[in-house]
Order: structure tokens, then sequence, then C-alpha cells
């Protein structure tokens, strides 16, 4: 009887300390926090350390070498071209998205007839894991039965109608070799295109994979973000006389722009930092021409066993980054104020 | 009547480009995931139907009998697609992936749920830079981090087991989710829990018994995002579990389906298949509330 008597007093003090935001405000972050530092600021912290030793695989010491391995990783070619291939990677291909999503958005946002299948069909590639939808594209691009090649050479009118797609491609591809900074062979159809053997090709090839990939999530955060325009927004516009692309131009574009960089900003995230579509469709050949700074720094930490300098190569990655977050976010922020 | 008809019509021609792109791959697996080797590995037929072949050893033709099947679907093979099933771990690819996917929605769900609610309602201006802090955890490329988490996990006795993408996937999915839901719980109003809180409730319970329930929406859209995100994930499924019963989908389809330079073709299209068309299903179904926990949330 005692103890409960005692009990309750305390189990009263447990319960205003509850009430407290001084404690409760910190209590209710601490164990997420907790899990973060642990499971991403420690091991941060020992990747950092090991960028700055000359440690090799299976073991996570070794001497000190201040930033021996900054330095070697950045008079590597292939360190270069990574940087570059990353940055043209990652630009490229959101841009792709952020046009594709910004027009499927406009186009789904409004309920029609058959929505809800098509709207299946656009969603597919997020639903699928990534490494083995990749797998896919491998079998797509593959060097001797690639569906795009055999579409491209082969008769596509039944009966002998002599339609071969890669005339009209080949007539595009001969007025953007008129430009004077590209140059794009012709195609072929006896040596058809190696999509995955040909450095520009699988370049081209891995930004479309990726591009593929990000768009259905990006069009979702679209459409969240046309729907969160409020009606009345409309029938202002709608008052004042606004119509298609004034419209868009001075209402929507404005209002879109705060949710179109956090979704540019995940895309660029997502798409800088992860290695899978590269690693499986190229694994950074042919000749170490398609390497992002991820693959470079996989064959170079794990593959070659140089886990210094791959750490070093993968922390080229994070100053970018972080200026590129700090700026999307501002600008979201001061796009939303304003 | 005529400018709703040509209003629908614009959207299909908008819409139906962007449809045929996104899932043609998966037509294409479907497709090839039927086809016999003979037909396959053939450059004189056309890839798009079925066609007649020297049926390889163990390659069963169950329909050649039904001519009246479109696309010569008579020449259609079975076996590729069950070979996943009955000569490898594919179905306990995928229940390993459910498993982890659900446990890891679990704890996220867990952390990040008062985290988020603590970041919008009790800390102040201190509480934006610890969500924008949380945020950044997410530039940490995996590439970096899997090395130290790697010593981690052997340290405490979980390699090659799914256990350790249970403990290392939530460090990807709880930063976001924390991020989202703290946008979300702002845009409730305050007077809701300080009614609740006036009439009695301790903060805890007003957390559970108001706030909660009308943050369904932003709880969905944690919940999908952080299972897709653990689906997706790559490079830690294979690099921490090498195991092949222990595998999930991302890493038991890639070493067990390819051998050296073999690819199954077939078969690992079907393996692409199975998941992919369930879960679109299951994300186009919520896709509305979903939008309504981002509308709600990250952007406000």
């Amino acid at each position: 009887m005692a103890a409960v008597a005692e009990a309750r007093p305390q189990s009263r003090r447990f319960r205003d300390l509850l009430e407290d935001r001084r404690f409760l405000a910190p209590a209710l972050i601490g164990p997420a926090a907790l899990f973060i530092v642990l499971l991403v600021g420690a091991p941060l912290v020992l990747a950092i350390y090991l960028s700055m030793t000359d440690a090799t695989a299976g073991q996570l010491t070794g001497k000190f070498v201040w930033f021996h391995n900054f330095v070697d990783a950045w008079h590597n070619d292939n360190f270069r071209r990574a940087l570059r291939n990353t940055i043209v990677f990652t630009l490229a291909s959101q841009a792709i998205v952020l046009v594709g999503a910004g027009i499927l958005a406009h186009a789904l946002v409004r309920p029609f007839r058959g929505r809800w299948f098509l709207r299946l069909l656009i969603l597919l590639p997020w639903a699928a894991p990534v490494a083995v939808s990749t797998i896919g594209f491998l079998w797509i691009f593959d060097s001797q039965f690639s569906v795009v090649n055999w579409t491209l050479v082969h008769d596509l009118m039944p009966g002998g109608g002599h339609f071969y797609l890669y005339r009209p491609v080949n007539w595009v591809l001969g007025g953007i070799d008129h430009l004077p900074w590209v140059h794009v062979g012709k195609i072929q159809p006896l040596n058809p295109p190696q999509w995955l053997g040909q450095p520009t090709l699988a370049m081209l090839a891995i930004i479309f994979v990726q591009a593929w990939r990000i768009l259905p999530f990006a069009t979702v955060i679209f459409i969240a973000g046309l729907a969160s325009i409020p009606t009345e927004v409309h029938d202002a516009a709608k008052v004042d006389g606004a119509t298609g692309l004034r419209k868009f131009w001075h209402v929507t574009l404005p209002l879109q722009l705060p949710i179109a960089t956090v979704a540019l900003l995940f895309g660029i995230v997502f798409t800088a930092t992860d290695m899978t579509v590269v690693y499986i469709l190229t694994s950074g050949g042919p000749f170490n021409s398609t390497h992002m700074l991820t693959t470079w720094a996989y064959q170079t930490g794990i593959v070659s066993s140089n886990l210094g300098e791959g750490a070093a190569i993968s922390l080229y990655l994070l100053p970018v980054l972080l200026v590129v977050t700090v700026l999307m976010l501002r600008f979201a922020r001061r796009v939303e104020v304003s | 009547m005529w400018s709703t008809l040509r209003e629908r019509g614009i959207s299909y021609l908008i819409v139906g480009p962007f449809a045929i792109v996104l899932a043609f791959p998966f037509y294409w697996m479907l497709v090839t995931a039927f086809k016999t080797n003979g037909d396959l590995y053939d450059l004189n037929n056309v890839p798009f139907t079925y066609h007649p072949s020297q049926a390889a050893v163990g390659e069963k033709l169950p329909f050649r009998h039904d001519h009246w099947l479109p696309f010569g679907f008579e020449n259609a093979t079975t076996s590729h697609v069950s070979f996943i099933f009955h000569n490898t771990n594919y179905l306990r690819w995928v229940e390993n992936t459910a498993v982890v996917g659900g446990l890891v929605v679990a704890i996220t769900l867990l952390f990040a749920v008062p985290a988020g609610y603590s970041l919008a309602r009790l800390s102040g201006r201190w509480g934006q830079s610890v969500g924008v802090g949380i945020f950044l955890t997410y530039l940490v490329p995996p590439t970096l981090l899997f090395l130290p988490l790697s010593r981690v996990i052997s340290k405490l006795g979980l390699q090659d087991r799914i256990w350790s993408l249970v403990l290392v996937y939530p460090s990807f999915t709880i930063p976001f989710a924390t991020w989202l839901l703290m946008g979300f719980f702002r845009t409730i109003p305050a007077e809701l829990e300080d009614a609740a809180l006036v009439d009695g409730c301790s903060r805890l319970k007003a957390l559970a018994r108001v706030i909660f329930p009308i943050s369904i929406p932003g709880i969905l859209t944690v919940v999908i995002f952080s299972f897709s995100l653990c689906v997706n994930e790559f490079v830690y499924a294979i690099t921490f579990v090498s195991g092949t019963k222990q595998h999930t989908i991302s890493a038991g389809v890639p070493t067990d389906l390819i051998r050296g330079d073999v690819y199954f073709w077939q078969s690992l299209m079907a393996a692409t298949l199975i998941p992919s068309i369930p879960l679109a299903l299951l994300y186009n179904s919520f896709l509305d509330r979903f939008i309504a926990g981002f509308t709600g949330g990250a952007f406000r």
C-alpha cells in the first residue's frame, strides 16, 4: 500500500514532464535524431576519416595521408570524365523529367474516361524495382536482339510495303548534323546502333532510363502541386480574362514553382547519388566512358580495393549537392512567400 | 458536348504517347517472358509475335493445339516463367522484400510521427533548422556509407541476414518521412489539439486521438513512399546480404538469374513483371490520397 501511495506523485510528476514542451519536444525528436546520427552521421564521419587514409579493402584503418587521396583522384582522367558525366547525366535526365512531368501533370489533373488505366501505365516504372526493370532495358538495348533496332531497320508495312523507320529518323538526324556543335552519324540498317557499346549512345541510353524511372514520381508530385492551387485562383484568372498560355505563364507557373523546385531537388539528389541504373546498364563501360562519381567510387574503392580513394571520390559529390540543396530550398521558400 | 469530347481527345493525345513510352518496356517483358528459346533467338522472326520453333529441352508448349489464339500464342511456352517459381528462391525473395518493406515502414512511422509532430508544433525556430538538417542527410550517397555500415553490421552479427536491411533502410526513410510529416502537421489547425487539451487530454493523448486520425493521408504518403524506396534499394541489398535465401527481389534477380554471361531473359522479364503490376495497381488505387498527403505536407 505504501508503495502505491508513493508511486502516485512520482507518476504525476512524470506526466507533468510530458506536458512540458521543453522536455517533450526533444523527447519526441530524440529517437529519430539518434537513429540518423548513428546510421548516417557516424558512418559519414568514418568515411571522411577513411578518405584521408591509405586504407585498402578488408580494413577500416590506414596511414593518415591528409588530402592525398583527393588530389590523386582529381588527377585521374577517369575521375574528370566521371564528374562531367555526373553533371550531364543529372541535368539532362532532370530536364527531360521536368518538361515531361509538367506536360503530363496538366493533362492528368482533370478527370476523363480511361484516366485510371492510363495513370496505371504511367506509374509502372515507379512500381518496378529499379534494379530489375533496368535489366529489362538491358534486353531492349541488346547488342543482337534489340527490339529498338529491329523496329528501326525492318519493313514495318505488312506485305512488303517498304516503310522503314530509320529513313525518317535519318532525315531528322541529317538535320541535326547541320548544327555546328553536334555531330551524329546516321543509322546504317546493316550495322544498327550498339546502344550500350558506344560511348555517346550508352550515355543517351543511361539518361533515358533514368528519366523513364523518375518521370512517374515527378508527375505525381506535379499533380499534387496543381491540385493544391485553390479553385478561386482559376476563377479569378477567368474573370480577368487570362486563358491558355497567358494563364499558364502568369498564374499556373508561378504557383507551381515551389513544388517544381522540390520535385527537381529530389530528382537531382536521387540521380546524382544512386548508381543502380549505370551499374546495371554499362557498369561504367565501354572503356570507362560512362562512369559517374558513384560507380567510379565503387570501382576504385571496392573492385580495385582502394578504400581511401573510393571514399574521397564519393565525398566530392557532397559539397556540390549541399550548395544545390540550400539554394533550391531557399528559392522554393522565397517564391512561396512572394 | 463537342467541347468535352475535344478536351478528352486532347488528354488522350498528350497522355497516350507518354503512356506508350513509359509502359512499353513492360509490354515487351510480357511478350518476351513466354517465348521459347528457338523463337527468341531467331533474328528472322518478328519479335512482337510468337513463332513455331524447335522446342528446347524442358520447354513445354501448353497452348500448342489452341490455334485460335492471336499473335501465334500457341507457340508460347510457360516453362521459363514457372522456372523462377520451381528452380529459384523467387517466392522467398518476394517474401523477404515484403517483410523488409513492411518492417521498415513500421519503424519509420514509429520514429518519424513523433519527430515530425515535435518539429511542427513543439519546437520553435530551432525546429526549422533541425528539419532542414534532417533533410540534408539525404545528400550522403549510399556508395559512401555502405563501407562503414557493413562494418557496423558485421559487428552486430547481422551480415547476410535480412535484418541488416531492416536496420539500415530506416536511415533513408526516416529523414524523408519526418520532413514530410512536419509539413503535414503544420497544416492541421492548432485549435484542434488546444480544444482537446482544454478538455483534459494530455498532449500525447491528443496526438494519438486527434492528430493521428486526421493525418491519415500524410501517413499514407509516407507509407507508400517508404515502401517504394525499400523495394527499389539496390546497393545495400546486394552488398550486405549474399545468401540466396536472404535476398530481396532487387538483389536476388540479378545475382541468380544472370549466370556469368548467360542471361535467362524470359525468366528475368517475368521476375520484373510479377512484382511491378500489383505494386502499380496498389499505388494507383491510393494515388489520390497520396497526392492529398503531399499537398497537405511537404510544400507548406
